[in-house]
């Protein structure tokens, strides 16, 4: 069952498209799940599906087909690192063994704690400030050090997200 | 009209239309994937590019619509680069294993690729995996690898069966076909994906690995299962029936087959099969040869005749048998004396015979229906008694028809229903009667205001509405309305030769005795032609009581089945398949068809068996040579166009008074005749699952039970255990219990008082 923040939230959603075009709210609605879950169950989209009147197989297809949302638990704080071209030349995958080492993850894991999963980003359209992470796709940090990336660390940890 | 230029050629062609629908107009192919003239365009596959003049590059042929003076170079230099590029792109990824794939010698990438691919592959490198799925016992989606995804499958399931079961998730190469979690494909049009993937990635899991598209020979034939007539392609080989596929006609199926048309052809190879004809002596069955069972059956129906007179000898043929069948059938027992005779096993109500003005029919065309812009549909499970026709009104539901419902279950049409009436089948004809005054008075709201804002009115009555124990009543309300609404009425068939039946008089006329009075009186002998009683009759006790209580019991039939318990012979007829034959459709549309293969074992045809009958019992003029023959005498002089009218009169509507819960029962759609019940794949879909007592949950509340939970249904004295279950689209009062299957064969009328208690 959505939750009724996330259904008042779709609501006011679905004021901005006709009335029988309820599935436009589609994208919208799984970034309210995610904001709230962390990540989309299978069970959310069947949900999300029934709630904005579509085949759960056309929510399925949307939440496949962006990057952004997570098909599974991705720890509190998602890090989604560019891996793109220009950050990979400006020195992404230091940035990117940084962390797994810093973490103790992999790519694609959680740390056991469940506090910080580590993602593949595509390009955030920002290569002036590369390499790039995102957090919880919320607050982008540029010009990646590893000391930045402590300090990024740090105040996530101490809940200053 | 506008003029352009395709290759040089000068073709006219309607403004809108798209460059490679005006070239298929002038006979010129365009290489193609994706692009289908029944699906929306989605012009993914890249396959048609063709050279435009002036357009700086290749333009995709099914998504340009076509322009005054332009010219289009289909085969020019610039084009075959093109095709030849995309070719090379899409097999980048398939894998070349023609040889092992189901889909070779009929791929249409195995085709393209001789004309547009290289001999050599430049690519080396790793091909993408994509996992095998399991969405049923239909489809087969193993290789998905082999997937170019075209979404021709997608977009039927959005398009066509309303439904969209399938999907593409994911992105770029990880892009692939799927189910929503692990899904199974549950649509009654299903099979239409396999023929519409021009790869082998969907593919018939009964027919897999069966045979080369080669080996097979093509017959032509109309399919037994509905009453629309949808044509067949039959695929045999070695004299079995390997395959069927649609036979294209825009008029009745388009280029699409039902599930149950497509996968029934699984029951004539079943195991049950009767091959050689069988005497019941002293109890135990012995095989015999024809001679010797005809002999008997004659002598038996003789004796009958001269000792307790020719009325007390019945005969019920099921709807799908011929009409040569069902015109020797009722020319054999009316030339031993006998007016008993009749087809219409579901029906309950026969007031209106002798009240109708000729036979009941569609009303219209099937063609028709789908041009009407405001329909009203009574007493029909339309998707699963007539999945087609639930797909043609789909379509002119799109284009801005109305469909108006009145119905005792509110199942799912997959279509946007205008108005509905969900009640109680005792009150459908209070109603339709209610719809008929409104029309009359010109109301402006609910159905009757819809009607009467359309042009093009069609009042359909399904099967649900002529098994009703009122069907008269709503026949004449349905003329009512159709007649203050401009429009027209007719029944859908519940049959394949429902027609035909009433053409070749196999009904009663004068004294005789209708199938409901025949079995409610018990006849001393019956002559079944393909019935099995238990499953193809209005009330299956009832039913079975009486042929228990026969002297004599004379079975026709393809299978063993239940009549081993109370008939004394079998005698094996073809299927469909294995006879020539005609069916007059619901459209009233005569196809007569030649058999596919021959007759399984010592199976003949059900002519040749009445034949020999009247031959043995000295009946005159049974000397036919061939079906076509039985054809020319039975509609000799018969204008079948002529024939056909629903116009009835002197029907008076009335209540009906019931008590306790009422049954609604719906004939399963892998459960309508004995072909499809033998058909295992169709056996082991959704469809086909265990009935369960359907009840709305007040009900359910009042009874104390919870849904999931063993009840005990009971109707007169037979009574059965089924699982209960909720549906709150049942009106209140009525338990659904599906007819027609084994596990509620023990049962009464198909409507009615029913009573249902803690097991």
């Amino acid at each position: 069952m959505l939750s009724q923040q996330i259904t008042t939230l779709i609501d006011k959603e679905l004021k901005k498209y006709p009335a029988d075009q309820r599935q436009s709210a589609v994208m919208a609605a799984l970034r309210f799940v995610q904001d709230e879950k962390g990540w989309i169950a299978p069970e959310d989209m069947a949900d999300v599906a029934q709630y904005l009147d579509m085949p759960q197989m056309a929510v399925y297809e949307v939440a496949t087909f962006y990057h952004m949302y997570n098909l599974k638990p991705m720890g509190k704080h998602t890090l989604t690192v560019c891996t793109n071209l220009s950050c990979t030349l400006c020195g992404a995958g230091d940035t990117v063994s940084y962390l797994e080492q810093k973490l103790g993850i992999k790519m694609n894991e959680v740390t056991a704690d469940g506090k910080f999963g580590l993602r593949e980003g595509e390009c955030m359209g920002a290569c002036i400030d590369a390499p790039l992470l995102n957090v919880n796709n919320k607050k982008m940090c540029g010009k990646l050090t590893p000391e930045k990336i402590d300090s990024i660390l740090a105040d996530l940890e101490g809940g200053k997200a | 009209m506008i003029n352009i230029e395709i290759d040089g050629k000068q073709i006219q062609t309607e403004n809108g239309s798209t460059v490679i629908e005006a070239a298929h107009q002038a006979g010129i192919a365009i290489p193609h994937f994706c692009y289908h003239k029944k699906l929306s365009i989605a012009a993914n596959c890249r396959m048609c590019l063709v050279q435009v003049e002036k357009a700086p590059k290749p333009l995709p042929a099914c998504a340009t619509p076509v322009s005054e003076g332009m010219k289009v170079f289909t085969h020019s230099e610039q084009a075959v680069k093109a095709q030849k590029g995309v070719m090379e792109f899409l097999l980048v990824n398939h894998p070349l294993d023609c040889p092992i794939c189901d889909q070779g010698g009929e791929c249409m990438l195995q085709d393209m690729s001789v004309g547009y691919g290289q001999g050599h592959s430049r690519y080396h490198e790793e091909k993408r995996m994509v996992l095998a799925k399991d969405i049923g016992p239909l489809v087969a989606a193993e290789e998905m690898a082999r997937c170019i995804n075209c979404t021709r499958c997608v977009r039927f399931g959005q398009e066509i069966a309303g439904q969209m079961e399938l999907g593409q998730a994911f992105r770029g190469e990880h892009a692939e076909i799927m189910s929503f979690v692990s899904g199974t494909v549950e649509s009654e049009l299903s099979g239409n994906m396999i023929d519409l993937c021009p790869v082998g990635a969907l593919t018939s899991k009964p027919f897999r690995y069966k045979a080369r598209s080669w080996e097979l020979s093509r017959r032509r034939s109309v399919s037994a299962h509905d009453s629309l007539g949808s044509g067949l392609a039959v695929q045999t080989k070695n004299n079995r029936v390997l395959r069927v596929l649609p036979l294209e006609n825009d008029e009745i199926n388009e280029c699409w087959l039902s599930d149950r048309d497509r996968f029934a052809y699984e029951g004539l190879n079943s195991e049950q099969r009767l091959t050689k004809p069988m005497i019941k002596q002293g109890g135990q069955w012995q095989e015999v040869d024809w001679q010797a069972a005809l002999e008997f059956c004659a002598n038996g129906l003789r004796q009958i005749a001269n000792g307790a007179g020719a009325e007390q000898i019945g005969a019920l043929a099921t709807g799908n048998s011929t009409l040569e069948e069902m015109y020797l059938l009722q020319k054999l027992l009316r030339g031993i004396g006998s007016d008993n005779v009749d087809f219409r096993l579901r029906q309950s109500d026969f007031s209106a015979d002798g009240k109708q003005q000729g036979a009941p029919w569609l009303g219209m065309s099937i063609a028709d229906i789908g041009r009407a812009d405001r329909i009203l549909i009574v007493g029909s499970f339309l998707r699963k008694d007539h999945p087609l026709l639930a797909a043609r009104i789909r379509q002119a539901v799109k284009q801005g028809a109305q469909i108006n419902v009145i119905h005792a279950t509110d199942d799912d049409l997959l279509m946007k229903v205008a108005h509905k009436a969900i009640v109680a089948p005792n009150a459908m004809v209070e109603t339709l009667a209610q719809v008929a005054k409104d029309a009359a008075s010109k109301h402006s709201n609910g159905i009757a205001g819809s009607l009467a804002s359309g042009e093009r009115v069609a009042v359909l009555l399904g099967n649900f509405a002529q098994q009703h124990p009122q069907a008269a009543q709503l026949q004449a309300l349905a003329q009512q309305i159709a007649n203050v609404t401009n429009g027209k009425f007719g029944f859908i068939g519940d049959s394949a030769n429902g027609v035909g039946g009433y053409l070749v008089n196999a009904i009663p006329a004068g004294k005789g005795l209708n199938a409901a009075a025949m079995l409610a009186a018990p006849r001393k002998a019956y002559v079944l032609l393909n019935v099995e009683p238990e499953l193809d009759c209005a009330d299956a006790q009832q039913a079975i009581a009486a042929m228990q209580a026969a002297d004599l019991v004379i079975a026709m039939s393809a299978y063993k089945h239940g009549a081993t318990e109370y008939a004394d012979v079998l005698l094996p007829i073809a299927p469909f398949t294995e006879t020539s034959g005609t069916f007059i459709s619901s459209e009233g549309r005569v196809q007569s068809f030649n058999g596919s293969v021959k007759p399984l074992g010592e199976a003949r045809p059900a002519w040749k068996v009445l034949r020999v009958l009247g031959n043995l019992l000295k009946v005159d003029g049974f000397g036919y040579e061939t079906t076509q023959a039985v054809r020319d005498e039975a509609l000799n002089g018969v204008d079948v166009a002529a024939r056909l009218n629903n116009a009835v009169s002197g029907i008076e509507t009335g209540a009906a008074a019931v008590n306790g819960l009422q049954r609604v029962a719906d004939v399963p759609i892998y459960a309508t005749d004995a072909i499809v019940r033998r058909a295992v794949s169709l056996q082991a879909t959704k469809d086909a699952m265990q009935p369960k007592a359907w009840l709305h949950s007040k009900e359910l509340s009042k009874l104390g039970v919870a849904a999931g939970v063993q009840v005990k249904v009971a109707q007169g004295q037979g009574s059965a255990l089924l699982e209960v279950a909720i549906d709150d689209g049942l009106p209140e009062g009525v338990v659904r219990v599906a007819a027609g299957h084994p596990a509620t064969a023990t049962l009464g009328a198909m409507f009615g008082t029913i009573t249902v208690e803690r097991a």
